[in-house]
């Protein structure tokens, strides 16, 4: 490991790979890593079209594209985070098991709308996320931590959020009052009414936070603070502030997927989130660590090729699918198909 | 697992602490390979309970389908284990520090996977037993040799598990003062003053990943014999990360240290079980994970070197 500053931290070939731009520039197809994904995932629309035929395909395209509606929310904030701070955030996914377990509170428990559960969701797993970086987070950046140190902590709060979880609600699933029996068809095609309701909330959403971090103020000091720290404070960037709105956004946004879920899906246990993480990391790295689109884009993706992939595989290994595309995109295209090499 | 009566005191019965005498060597042994990937090379392997897995499978498979001796089964099982670490190093090891922690977290839950769908060769969640008819002739053997009664059958096992603890500690110790250990360290404190002497790093980085994925086998067949019984549940990653812990707690690049870690862990996270608590069982187990991960927060927040563990000898990465 290299201890000089600078976020370049690489062994053997991949150092190789960043340093040398002329292998990015060697192959116009490597310049246009998005373009051949595209080109990639029309392929394999096309063959399984022809394979599958199209009433079949389109219902796994229906199903992808909702689940990949949560995977991009909670991917968005992961990879904020990691840009942000370079944390590794492993508690993210129980972040997004909190959310689902605040909604039931007042959902459930309390019996108050599930409009007004998905709202304390929100804030709830926001203020969360806030606490954390006021109480943990910041005073150990100050005390300059290392890398196994934020990542381990970070472990430690996933455990720790889970099971306090689990030690208020026990194992048994939960639902949340959301109908997920009714559905509503067209073309043939059939979606639970309340997944459509998920999918149109969670791509608002979406494109939501598409447009702040494009156009808002705050939006593009996160970009910035995400592509250089450094230079991000010498143009007079407050830092602390930034960070403090990105965890808003992280955990805002992770709690609002968790919902989505819990919803989407019907019942939940306390391991969802955790069971998450690892589709959520697939996300990231796939539209590039650190890139905000890209993980929305990423999220889209990945729930796309886990539904296909059950077209030709037995449904219960899609989730290992998610984790083959996550180890495929490490060893092919570490820098994910919107990133480019020298963040690595 | 039956909480047995309280008979010594808050403490439980004898048979109960040897019971977690066996699994404190079990992850004693699981996180010694731990402490060389980490304390030693500087790599974050975070898929140490993959390689167990794949261990403890390999074995049980071997054994029970296709009729194998116990100890050819284990020789092959763990060529299994170091072969997987080759197969997740390669590519990954060239990798940030970060990222090969992810990818080798995301290699342990593929295994878990398979492990749990593949039921034909696994038993699925039903489970795989039968492969310990050789270990339970010796472990008979062992009890009358000795005289043991019958509710202390588990004490050959926690005698084997514990001697051989004992030997890959002092074998691990001895390993990283060799020259070759000398260039792991290097590597976990400069990889490239390393490559500049003109050695490359990446043999060295995957020679430990397989020496740990071997320790990591090495702790799958203690368990395996332990449980009787194989289920993908024993495979989670939250034991990776209770390793973590043990090998924290005990002290970074000190071999000693993961024994007195894994010690005070297993005690720590057993005592829960122990004491009579009037909480159902989802909720102690939550109790125990609890207690894993506050002992991640405090110890990395006040005390990352552990109890053992040298300041000076100790990189957390940039």
């Amino acid at each position: 490991m290299t201890q000089h500053g600078g976020a370049i931290e690489t062994g053997g070939e991949a150092a190789a790979v960043t340093r040398s731009p002329e292998r990015e520039t060697a192959s116009p197809l490597r310049q246009r890593p998005a373009l051949v994904a595209l080109a990639v995932i029309l392929a394999i629309v096309v063959a399984l079209l022809v394979a599958e035929g199209a009433h079949d395909f389109g219902q796994a395209t229906v199903n992808g594209l909702v689940s990949g509606s949560y995977f991009a929310l909670g991917a968005v904030g992961l990879t904020l985070v990691y840009g942000i701070l370079r944390l590794v955030n492993f508690a993210h996914g129980d972040f997004l098991t909190f959310g689902a377990y605040i909604a039931f509170l007042f959902n459930v428990s309390i019996g108050l709308p599930l409009i007004v559960g998905v709202a304390a969701a929100v804030v709830a797993t926001a203020a969360l996320g806030v606490g954390f970086e006021l109480g943990m987070w910041r005073p150990m950046r100050r005390k300059g931590a290392g890398t196994l140190q934020l990542i381990l902590m970070s472990i430690g709060l996933a455990f720790l959020i889970r099971n306090v979880i689990q030690f208020i609600w026990g194992t048994a699933p939960k639902s949340l009052g959301a109908n997920v029996t009714a559905s509503v068809s067209f073309l043939g095609l059939a979606i639970g009414r309340t997944e459509l309701l998920v999918a149109i909330v969670a791509y608002l959403v979406l494109v939501a936070v598409g447009v702040m971090l494009r156009y808002a103020r705050v939006g593009k000091q996160m970009r910035a603070l995400s592509d250089n720290v450094d230079l991000a404070e010498t143009t007079g960037i407050d830092t602390g502030r930034v960070i403090v709105i990105t965890w808003i956004f992280a955990g805002g946004l992770a709690g609002l997927a968790g919902v989505l879920y819990a919803a989407s899906i019907g019942s939940f246990t306390p391991d969802f989130g955790s069971v998450l993480l690892l589709s959520l990391f697939a996300a990231v790295l796939l539209g590039g660590i650190g890139n905000a689109y890209g993980a929305l884009a990423g999220g889209v993706v990945l729930g796309l090729v886990q539904e296909w992939s059950t077209l030709l595989i037995d449904a219960r290994w899609k989730i290992a699918v998610g984790f083959a595309i996550l180890i495929l995109t490490l060893i092919v295209r570490p820098q994910g198909i919107f990133g480019r090499a020298r963040t690595l | 697992m039956n909480v047995p009566a309280i008979s010594l005191g808050v403490l439980g019965g004898t048979e109960f602490w040897i019971g977690v005498g066996v699994i404190a060597a079990v992850y004693g042994i699981f996180t010694l390979g731990l402490q060389l990937n980490v304390g030693y090379t500087g790599i974050y392997n975070f898929g140490q309970v993959g390689f167990q897995a794949i261990g403890a499978y390999a074995m049980g498979i071997l054994v029970v389908k296709a009729h194998m001796s116990f100890w050819l089964a284990l020789v092959l099982a763990s060529l299994a284990a170091m072969a997987a670490a080759l197969l997740v190093g390669l590519p990954s090891l060239r990798l940030r520090a970060d990222y090969f922690a992810i990818a080798t977290i995301a290699f342990s839950e593929i295994v878990r996977y398979v492990a749990q769908n593949a039921r034909g060769l696994t038993g699925g969640n039903q489970g795989l037993l039968g492969f310990d008819q050789t270990w339970a002739n010796i472990s008979d053997d062992i009890s009358k040799a000795l005289g043991l009664s019958f509710d202390l059958f588990q004490v050959p096992l926690l005698i084997v598990s514990w001697v051989l603890f004992l030997i890959l500690t002092v074998l691990m110790r001895v390993l990283v003062r060799t020259p070759w250990g000398r260039v792991l360290r290097g590597i976990r404190e400069d990889e490239d003053a390393v490559r500049a002497l003109g050695k490359n790093p990446f043999p060295y980085k995957l020679q430990s990943l397989a020496i740990a994925s071997v320790l990591g086998a090495l702790s799958g067949y203690l368990l395996a014999l332990d449980l009787a019984f194989l289920n993908p549940s024993e495979f989670v990653s939250a034991f990776t990360f209770i390793g973590y812990a043990m090998l924290i707690l005990g002290g970074l690049a000190s071999f000693p240290g993961v024994i007195a870690g894994a010690i005070i862990m297993e005690f720590l996270l057993e005592a829960t079980r122990s004491v009579d608590l009037p909480l159902s069982g989802d909720k102690v187990a939550a109790l125990r994970f609890i207690i894993v991960g506050l002992a991640l927060i405090l110890l990395m927040a006040f005390r990352p070197q552990g109890m053992f563990g040298k300041r000076e000898e100790m990189v957390l990465g940039e």
